[in-house]
């Protein structure tokens, strides 16, 4: 029997496979396609205070192996997450995760706050790298002190398991996975999107009404793997790795690097019971490796 | 209406004319209802270089036989690749997605009017109204008679006109200078309308100031079809909406066009 749980800090996780903030919703979404309950985790689309409209359409360009977005937050905010989807969920057995974004430090409290008062959020996942709003955003994840800033306010009124999602668009990431690790973040997911741009060349314009997006997809997958290893050997706490899993395999090569668990995201778009299948992959991975807990798997890199 | 994702059958793969193309598709499970305005969104796997699925509209439904049919015009890569799979291969399609065209009451006269691939949601309404012939009015244009598609199997369920741009078949110009639109207008309840966003306005614009109820179908870019990627957004009067799951299929008054 293959034990395929994982915890961060005191959270138990009953596989390491999660869903990626932006690309589920808030689980119900894809409530058609899988049962939940066999997940890890959800992590639900990036909530803010206010309700937000985002950015102006076109918002999305396929690129090759993998796709641009420009979303910019859309979501209808903390009242109504809590009032409309919180009742929704809270019942489902898997750990329900709220990603936080502010547009200032303040904002990262006061939202921190609110979700901290409902019992089944397990955990907030602050999002220190969304790379499509104009404040805030990815500018508090670029640098050590910014980021040093925002989670050692948050880890001040945040008890319950803190991961802080970060930034690929930096010259360093370990040394942000370091710097946050010295602010009390229990774990660090990384990568969210690369900033990335595409070109109509009949029209000559930019095909993204924002110009620039993140890039997301396989097309990101050996550097995020790359920056997963780089953390992994920097910081203490456990990695989430993300960036480009498609299928079991993309997923264990990731543990290999030293993640302790996986967020699936622009798999969904294309078949949204990947997730499921992951889960599947691993176990079935793990006994036929003779693996019988996840830590025969995480950092397991043969050098 | 439960969404799934599905590896179907291709059961038959029809070419109508120079770029339009009949797929029938076959579930391995009973068809969940499919309502006209409804999209599947597919997986183009033989076509490597494409990353996301791509959504088309349903043409019709048979439900005793367990299919649905697609009219796929070519209008990029995987539209193309899509139309070179064979009858027994398998395609992965997630469905039934979006809502669909607000069915007319008993005593409806309606006008359906289609351009482009926006034809194949315009018949299968036209089909399952359950309104007599003589109340359903279909003006489909095109740019050419070579562009139309054949619809004889849609015949018996309304009165169709067609418009073409060099005047080859029926009348000369678009869809809005048929006389049905230009002189009938405001003798019908309804208007339905699917295909190019010009086309739609310029309907959309007449039937509002006809004050007669109008919906459209649009087609925005997408990645998902289930409304969590949140990138086929219209801004309609409630702000940003996804025209997967709030559309494809709006009223106008719910637009800012």
């Amino acid at each position: 029997m293959v034990d395929l749980s994982v915890r961060i800090k005191d959270l138990v996780f009953k596989n390491p496979v999660l869903t990626a903030s932006g690309t589920c919703g808030f689980g119900e979404e894809i409530a058609d396609f899988v049962d939940l309950a066999m997940l890890g985790g959800v992590v639900m689309k990036g909530t803010t205070l206010k309700p937000r409209q985002g950015n102006d359409y076109p918002r999305m360009a396929e690129t090759p192996s993998g796709m641009l977005n420009a979303v910019g937050l859309q979501n209808k905010g903390v009242d109504n997450f809590i009032q409309n989807i919180y009742p929704n969920i809270k019942d489902i057995d898997s750990n329900f995760i709220v990603n936080v974004n502010g547009s200032t430090i303040e904002e990262y409290i006061e939202l921190t706050e609110r979700i901290n008062e409902l019992d089944k959020i397990p955990a907030i996942e602050l999002n220190i790298s969304c790379p499509n709003v104009k404040e805030g955003g990815m500018a508090f994840g670029v640098s050590c002190p910014s980021a040093e800033a925002v989670v050692k306010a948050v880890r001040r009124v945040y008890d319950k398991p803190l991961i802080v999602k970060l930034s690929p668009n930096v010259t360093n990431i370990a040394e942000i996975a370091k710097a946050v690790e010295g602010q009390g973040a229990d774990s660090v997911s990384l990568v969210n999107t690369f900033l990335g741009m595409a070109v109509d060349a009949n029209s000559r314009k930019p095909v993204l009404s924002t110009i620039t997006g993140g890039l997301s997809g396989p097309a990101i997958k050996p550097i995020a793997l790359r920056m997963v290893w780089q953390v992994y050997q920097a910081v203490q706490i456990p990695v989430i790795g993300m960036g480009g899993i498609m299928n079991a395999t993309d997923a264990i090569e990731f543990m290999l690097a030293g993640a302790s668990a996986v967020q699936v995201g622009t798999a969904i778009f294309i078949d949204p019971t990947i997730p499921t299948q992951i889960v599947e992959g691993i176990d079935s991975y793990m006994e036929k490796n003779k693996m019988h807990s996840m830590s025969d798997l995480i950092g397991g890199l043969q050098m | 209406m439960k969404k799934t994702v599905q590896e179907l059958l291709l059961v038959e793969n029809k070419q109508l004319n120079h770029d339009n193309f009949k797929l029938v598709l076959q579930a391995p499970t009973k068809l969940p209802e499919i309502f006209p305005g409804q999209f599947v969104n597919i997986e183009i796997k033989k076509a490597t270089e494409i990353f996301l699925r791509r959504p088309f509209s349903v043409l019709d439904v048979d439900y005793e036989n367990n299919t649905f049919s697609l009219l796929v015009k070519i209008l990029g890569r995987g539209s193309k690749v899509l139309t070179t799979y064979e009858e027994g291969e398998k395609i992965s399609v997630v469905y039934p997605l979006g809502n669909s065209f607000t069915l007319p009451q008993k005593q409806d006269k309606v006008l359906l009017i289609g351009g482009g691939s926006g034809v194949a949601p315009m018949l299968f309404l036209a089909k399952i109204c359950g309104l007599p012939a003589e109340n359903v009015h279909v003006i489909l244009g095109a740019r050419s008679q070579q562009d139309h598609v054949n619809i004889d199997a849609y015949q018996a369920f309304g009165n169709y006109y067609f418009t073409t741009e060099d005047g080859s078949l029926g009348e000369k110009g678009f869809v809005t200078h048929h006389p049905v639109f230009t002189n009938e207008l405001s003798t019908f309840d309804r208007v339905y309308t699917c295909g190019p966003d010009m086309m739609m306005k310029a309907v959309a614009k007449e039937a509002a100031v006809k004050g007669i109820s109008c919906e459209v179908s649009l087609e925005n870019m997408m990645a998902c079809g289930f409304g969590v990627c949140l990138c086929c957004v219209e801004k309609t009067k409630e702000g940003n909406q996804c025209v997967c799951t709030e559309g494809p299929v709006f009223n106008i008054n719910k637009l800012t066009w």
